[in-house]
């Protein structure tokens, strides 16, 4: 049985079906990248499996550890041991750095966790969690605060989206310290370096799984724009969503 | 047990330091009602005050360049539950000089209590002023706080006030803060409050920079909560070359709590700029999300948020208070 597993998941606005009978399964220890062009669900996918207000499935089931959550609020997710590390972070006035990485915890080792995201514990502990930090420095300290979670899943969503090139490594190398703590990993990403990491990638089209296996040849497929569904005609549509 | 003492426990149990009162180095001033407690002064800072049928009056001097390393510690209250205490303040910081003033108000049992301060403040030029002031109500909401200044900021002085009444019920309050700045002064007026029950809560700023390259800054954040209203005036006059003023206020409100906001700027010298942003709503759903996302219940990630909005300390808890009218409470009880 895998940790996460979607079956015959949909969900669609009122203008378009989002996801469409998409199945999807994670195991334990799992790092599982998917990519896709913009619009295609991702995100969407990330906010029906984590409970987010507004996103209930129209037809399908998600199971965690065998039981079914679609009933369950975002924050019981959270506590089975979900964590979703948003594409642009809140930012909270008042709100320490080193408060926010201890957030609903005991003992845990914020400063340790804010090196291995490349950022000096010393520079930024007492710093505040508000518009005074970069786009970049939030997102380090958003991958800093679910590697203190210690989640059993944590779906990233674009880790490095506003990240620059020279601190890709920094992310990856998180990345495989989730995996080596034994959680998994839904990566969305768009980067075929980051994909790398990952030990199976989905490629997500038109809301569907249309391309499954090793990341090497869904980044190829994804790369070619080598979409079995739409031959690569939607593959091709950055569409804003 | 003495005034003194009563007033000296309150402190203790927000966390005040009695110590000061010991420290020869160290000036300040306590008054109970219309009652001096005690005082002191130090050297390069005098402090006149007296008792008088209607209130306190203080007349407070910094001496020229003495930059005093202790802050000024003033303390105040009204506790029996009926009471009026009015302070009239003068307050002049000679050229150059520099001085911290902490100022602590208590209110715990207030029924039917009125506190009144006028002050007046004169910032040399090239002298410094912070000026903390932390407001501690009890439940009943049976206070009335009317605090107003009037401020002149000489050329490169810097003022910054930060007014903060987020333990206990507000009662009424109604400030009026009127700031001028002269040349490259500098200026950042900051007030924090959490209403409840059916407080009112009324704040007009108004800053003018009158000197070239003047700055300045208004800073409100408001919580309501039950029937709580809140209405903001923030005027910033921008009048020389290169001023530059700015007005920030975010309120959260819950339940049937209103709130408003009313920015007003006026600029006139063509190169002068002044902004405004101002957020009144409910709390913010993302970051109500990304907190949950961390196994916060929905009920502590409210909390925590406007904790921090407020600056209260992270570790101290946000008091729940019933929704219940001001009058009702000492039948209540």
């Amino acid at each position: 049985m895998a940790l996460l597993e979607v079956d015959h998941l949909s969900f669609r606005v009122p203008a378009r079906p989002v996801l469409d009978r998409l199945d999807l399964a994670i195991e334990a220890g799992e790092v599982h990248a998917l990519v896709g062009t913009n619009g295609t669900g991702k995100s969407t996918l990330a906010y029906l499996i984590m409970g987010c207000e507004g996103y209930r499935p129209d037809q399908g089931e998600i199971r965690f550890d065998g039981r079914r959550i679609g009933d369950l609020p975002l924050h019981e997710r959270a506590r089975l041991g979900i964590s979703l590390a948003w594409q642009e972070p809140a930012r909270f006035e008042g709100l320490s750095v080193r408060n926010y990485l201890t957030l609903g915890r005991g003992e845990v080792d914020a400063a340790d966790c804010l090196q291995r995201v490349g950022l000096s514990p010393a520079d930024y502990l007492t710093r505040m969690v508000d518009k005074t930090l970069s786009g970049g420095e939030r997102k380090r300290i958003e991958l800093a605060s679910v590697l203190a979670l210690a989640p059993r899943l944590v779906i990233l969503d674009e880790p490095t989206a506003g990240i620059d090139l020279l601190s890709i490594r920094e992310i990856i190398n998180v990345i495989s310290t989730f995996k080596t703590r034994g959680g998994a990993v839904l990566l969305i990403t768009h980067r075929e370096e980051v994909t790398r990491v990952a030990d199976r990638a989905s490629q997500l089209c038109g809301g569907r799984i249309v391309c499954s296996g090793d990341p090497e040849t869904v980044a190829a497929s994804y790369q070619g724009r080598a979409c079995r569904r739409c031959n690569g005609e939607e593959c091709d549509d950055d569409r804003a969503g | 047990m003495t005034e003194l003492d009563s007033l000296l426990q309150v402190l203790d149990a927000r966390g005040g330091d009695r110590t000061i009162l010991a420290d020869t180095q160290t000036a300040h001033m306590m008054a109970s009602g219309h009652k001096l407690l005690s005082q002191r002064q130090v050297p390069g800072l005098e402090l006149v005050a007296a008792e008088t049928p209607d209130g306190i009056t203080a007349r407070i001097r910094v001496a020229r360049d003495v930059q005093l390393t202790h802050p000024l510690h003033l303390c105040f209250g009204v506790l029996p539950a009926v009471g009026r205490q009015h302070i009239e303040m003068s307050l002049v910081l000679e050229q150059g000089a520099a001085l911290d003033i902490v100022a602590h108000c208590f209110f715990p049992n207030a029924e039917q209590v009125e506190h009144v301060m006028d002050a007046r403040i004169e910032v040399g030029a090239d002298a410094r002023l912070t000026y903390t002031e932390g407001h501690y109500h009890g439940p009943w909401g049976g206070v009335t706080v009317v605090p107003k200044a009037i401020v002149k900021l000489g050329k490169r002085a810097v003022y910054f006030s930060d007014f903060s009444l987020t333990t206990g019920r507000v009662g009424k309050l109604d400030i009026d803060y009127e700031v001028e700045a002269d040349e490259e002064a500098v200026v950042e007026l900051t007030a924090r409050v959490f209403g409840h029950g059916t407080d009112a809560i009324r704040i007009r700023e108004k800053l003018v920079l009158a000197g070239r390259a003047a700055r300045g800054l208004i800073k409100t954040r408001v919580a309501l909560e039950h029937d709580a209203t809140a209405e903001i005036i923030g005027i910033t006059e921008g009048n020389a070359e290169r001023a530059r003023g700015h007005m920030d206020c975010m309120e959260i409100v819950k339940d049937r709590a209103v709130a408003s906001a009313e920015p007003i700027v006026k600029v006139t010298h063509p190169q002068a700029k002044v902004t405004h942003e101002a957020a009144i709503g409910s709390v913010d759903h993302h970051q109500m999300e990304t907190l949950m996302a961390h196994g916060l219940s929905p009920e502590q990630a409210v909390d925590l948020i406007v904790g921090g909005l407020l600056g209260r300390q992270e570790t101290e808890s946000v008091i729940k208070f019933p929704a219940r009218p001001a009058n009702a409470a000492s039948q209540a009880r």
